[in-house]
C-alpha cells in the first residue's frame, strides 16, 4: 500500500514537471519567432490571438491533424521509434534537476553523471531517424550529428569535471549549495573558460545554429528529419527545444548558482530580495540562456563541417585540460572566496 | 518485493536483448539490441546500488562506443545470411566455449553470490558508513590503495589511443587538405584589392 502511494506521488511529481515543460517548449517556439523577427525588423506571428499568443497552439493542432507519411523503403519500426528515442532522454534528465532548494524529483548522488548519460542518449534518435528513413540526405544528417555530438560530449564532460572538482560533489543540489552567496561567488567566475566551453558544447549538442549541420536546410534539405511529417516531426521539434531548455537549466545550476539570488548575503540588497522564491531565480537564469540560444541563431552563420570538428577537438578540449590544471592549483591554494 | 519484480523484468529484457544481438537478421537491429542489453544491465547495477558503475556503463558504452559502432554498421552493407552460413557447424565449439566461461565465472564469483534474496541486502551492507556514496568510496580506494594499477591502466589506454591515431594519421600523397589556421589568419589585405577607377556613366557621356 505504501509503495502504491509512493508510486502515485512520484507520478504526480513527474506530471507536474512535464506539463509546464511542454508549455515552455511551445512558448519557446513563439519567443524564438518573436525575438528573431524583432532582430530582423519584422513583426513575427501576430494573427492568432492577442499578439499571436495562440500561435504555438495553432501550430500544434495543425501538426496533430497532419498525416504521418511512412516512406516506402523505410525501416518501419525504427522510423517510428526514432522520434521517441530523441525526446525520452531530454525529459528523463529533468528528474535530477533541482528547481529550488529540495524541489527535485530524484535527489541522487550521481546526478551530474546521470545528466551526462541521459544527454548522450539523445543522439540515437537522430542517427536512427537518419538511417531508417532510407534517404541520402537523412543519412548524411545523421552521420554529421553522430560525429558532432560524440566530439562535443568530450569537451562538455571535461567542463563538468571542473564543476565537480570545485563543488566536491556530483549531486546537483550540493553543487548549487557550494555556490551559495552573491553573484561573484558562483562558479562562472573561477571556471570562466570552462563555462564558455560548456556553453559552446551545449549549443553544439543540441544541434542549434551555428552548429546545425545535422539539419543544414540549405545543404541537405532538413537533414535527419527530412522524411518526417505530422506528429513524428513535431516530436523531433519538441525534443530539440526540450534539450535547449535542459542545457540552459543545467548551465544555470552549474555556473550561475541555481536557485540563489544574485544578491544573496549582501548587506542591503540581500534582505530586499529575500521574498523572491528560489524557483523564480532559477527560471530567470534559464531564460537568460534560452535568449542566448535565439540570439546566436539570429546572429551567426553556420559553421563549415570541418571547422566544427576542429573547434571541438583542437580548441575546446585543450582549453578545458589546461584550465583543469589551473583549477587544481586554485583549489590546493584555497584561492579567492570560492575554495 | 517490488525490487524483485523489477529485477526479474529487467533480467528478462536483458536476456531477450542479448539473444536478439546474435539472432537479428539486420546488423543495425543487432547493434540496437546490444544497446538495450547495456542499458538494462545498467539498470540491474542500479538495483544493487552500484550507481556509479551503472551510470558509467550508460555513459561510456551506450553514449559513446555504441554510437560509433552504429555509425560503422550503418555505413557497411553487411549480408548477414552469408555470415551465418557455418552456424550449425561451429555451434558445438561455441557451446563449449560458453560452458567454460560460465564455469570460470562461477569459480571466481562463487556459488554463494548467486543466491538472489540476500544479494541486494549484502551489497547495500558492504557500502559502509559513508551513506552509500559509492563514487566517493571508489575514488578514495582507487587513488590510495590501487593507485599504481590505476595509473598503469591509464597509461596503457593512452598508449592504445596514440597507437590508433598513429596508424590512421599517415600522410598520403595526392590529397587536398585545408589549412584552417591559415584560413583564419588571412587578413583583408591579402585577398582584397581596392581599385580606383572612374565610374562607367561618366565614360559614356
Amino acid at each position: 500500500m505504501d509503495a502504491m502511494i509512493e508510486l502515485a506521488w512520484t507520478v504526480t511529481k513527474i506530471v507536474a514537471l512535464v506539463i509546464p515543460l511542454f508549455i515552455a517548449v511551445a512558448y519557446m517556439t513563439y519567443a524564438e519567432r518573436k525575438i528573431i523577427s524583432a532582430m530582423q525588423l519584422r513583426r513575427g506571428p501576430n494573427r492568432v490571438g492577442w499578439h499571436g499568443l495562440l500561435q504555438p497552439i495553432a501550430d500544434a493542432l495543425k501538426l496533430l491533424m497532419k498525416e504521418v507519411v511512412l516512406p516506402q523503403n523505410a525501416n518501419r519500426a525504427l522510423f517510428v521509434i526514432a522520434p521517441m528515442l530523441s525526446i525520452m532522454p531530454a525529459l528523463a534528465a529533468w528528474a535530477v534537476l533541482p528547481l529550488s532548494e529540495g524541489l527535485v524529483i530524484a535527489d541522487i548522488n550521481a546526478g551530474l553523471l546521470y545528466v551526462l548519460a541521459m544527454t548522450s542518449m539523445g543522439v540515437y534518435g537522430i542517427i536512427l531517424a537518419g538511417w531508417a528513413s532510407n534517404s541520402k540526405y537523412a543519412l548524411l544528417g545523421a552521420m554529421r550529428a553522430g560525429a558532432q555530438v560524440v566530439s562535443y560530449e568530450i569537451a562538455m564532460g571535461f567542463a563538468l569535471v571542473g564543476v565537480l572538482m570545485s563543488a566536491g560533489s556530483l549531486n546537483l543540489g550540493e553543487i548549487v549549495q557550494a555556490q551559495q552567496g552573491p553573484i561573484w561567488n558562483w562558479f562562472w567566475l573561477p571556471l570562466l573558460p570552462l563555462f564558455v566551453v560548456y556553453w559552446i558544447s551545449g549549443v553544439a549538442e543540441t544541434n542549434r545554429l551555428p552548429f546545425d549541420v545535422a539539419e543544414g536546410e540549405s545543404e541537405i534539405v532538413a537533414g535527419f528529419h527530412v522524411e518526417y511529417s505530422g506528429m513524428a516531426f513535431a516530436i523531433f521539434f519538441l525534443a530539440e527545444y526540450a534539450n535547449m531548455i535542459l542545457i540552459s537549466g543545467l548551465a544555470a545550476i552549474m555556473f550561475l548558482g541555481g536557485w540563489y539570488s544574485p544578491f544573496h548575503g549582501l548587506p542591503l540588497l540581500g534582505p530586499a530580495f529575500e521574498w523572491v522564491p528560489g524557483i523564480v531565480w532559477f527560471v530567470l537564469k534559464t531564460c537568460l540562456f534560452l535568449f542566448l540560444f535565439i540570439w546566436f541563431r539570429a546572429t551567426f552563420p553556420r559553421y563549415r563541417y570541418d571547422q566544427i570538428m576542429r573547434l571541438g577537438w583542437k580548441v575546446l578540449i585543450p582549453v578545458t585540460v589546461v584550465w583543469l590544471i589551473v583549477l587544481s592549483v586554485m583549489i590546493l591554494t584555497g584561492f579567492g572566496p570560492w575554495f | 518485493m517490488i525490487e524483485k519484480v523489477i529485477f526479474y523484468v529487467f533480467a528478462a529484457i536483458l536476456l531477450l536483448a542479448a539473444t536478439l544481438v546474435i539472432t537479428a537478421r539486420n546488423p543495425v537491429h543487432s547493434a540496437l539490441s546490444l544497446v538495450l542489453a547495456f542499458f538494462t544491465s545498467a539498470a540491474l547495477w542500479l538495483l544493487v546500488e552500484a550507481e556509479f558503475l551503472g551510470i558509467a556503463l550508460v555513459l561510456v558504452y551506450v553514449g559513446a562506443v555504441m554510437v560509433l559502432f552504429l555509425f560503422v554498421v550503418m555505413m557497411l552493407d553487411i549480408n548477414v545470411a552469408v555470415l551465418r552460413e557455418g552456424f550449425a557447424r561451429y555451434l558445438p565449439l561455441g557451446a563449449l566455449v560458453g560452458v567454460v566461461m560460465l564455469l570460470e565465472m562461477l569459480l571466481v564469483i562463487g556459488a554463494s553470490q548467486v543466491d538472489l534474496p540476500g544479494f541486494a541486502g549484502e551489497a547495500a551492507g558492504s557500502l559502509g558508513e559513508d551513506g552509500g556514496n559509492n563514487i566517493r568510496m571508489l575514488g578514495s580506494v582507487l587513488y590510495t590503495v590501487y593507485v599504481y594499477p590505476f595509473e598503469l591502466a591509464a597509461i596503457v589506454l593512452l598508449l592504445a589511443m596514440i597507437a590508433a591515431i598513429m596508424l590512421t594519421h599517415r600522410r598520403r600523397g595526392g590529397t587536398k587538405h585545408q589549412d584552417i589556421s591559415a584560413q583564419v589568419r588571412t587578413r583583408k589585405e591579402d585577398r582584397l584589392r581596392m581599385v580606383r577607377m572612374p565610374s562607367e556613366r561618366n565614360n559614356d557621356s
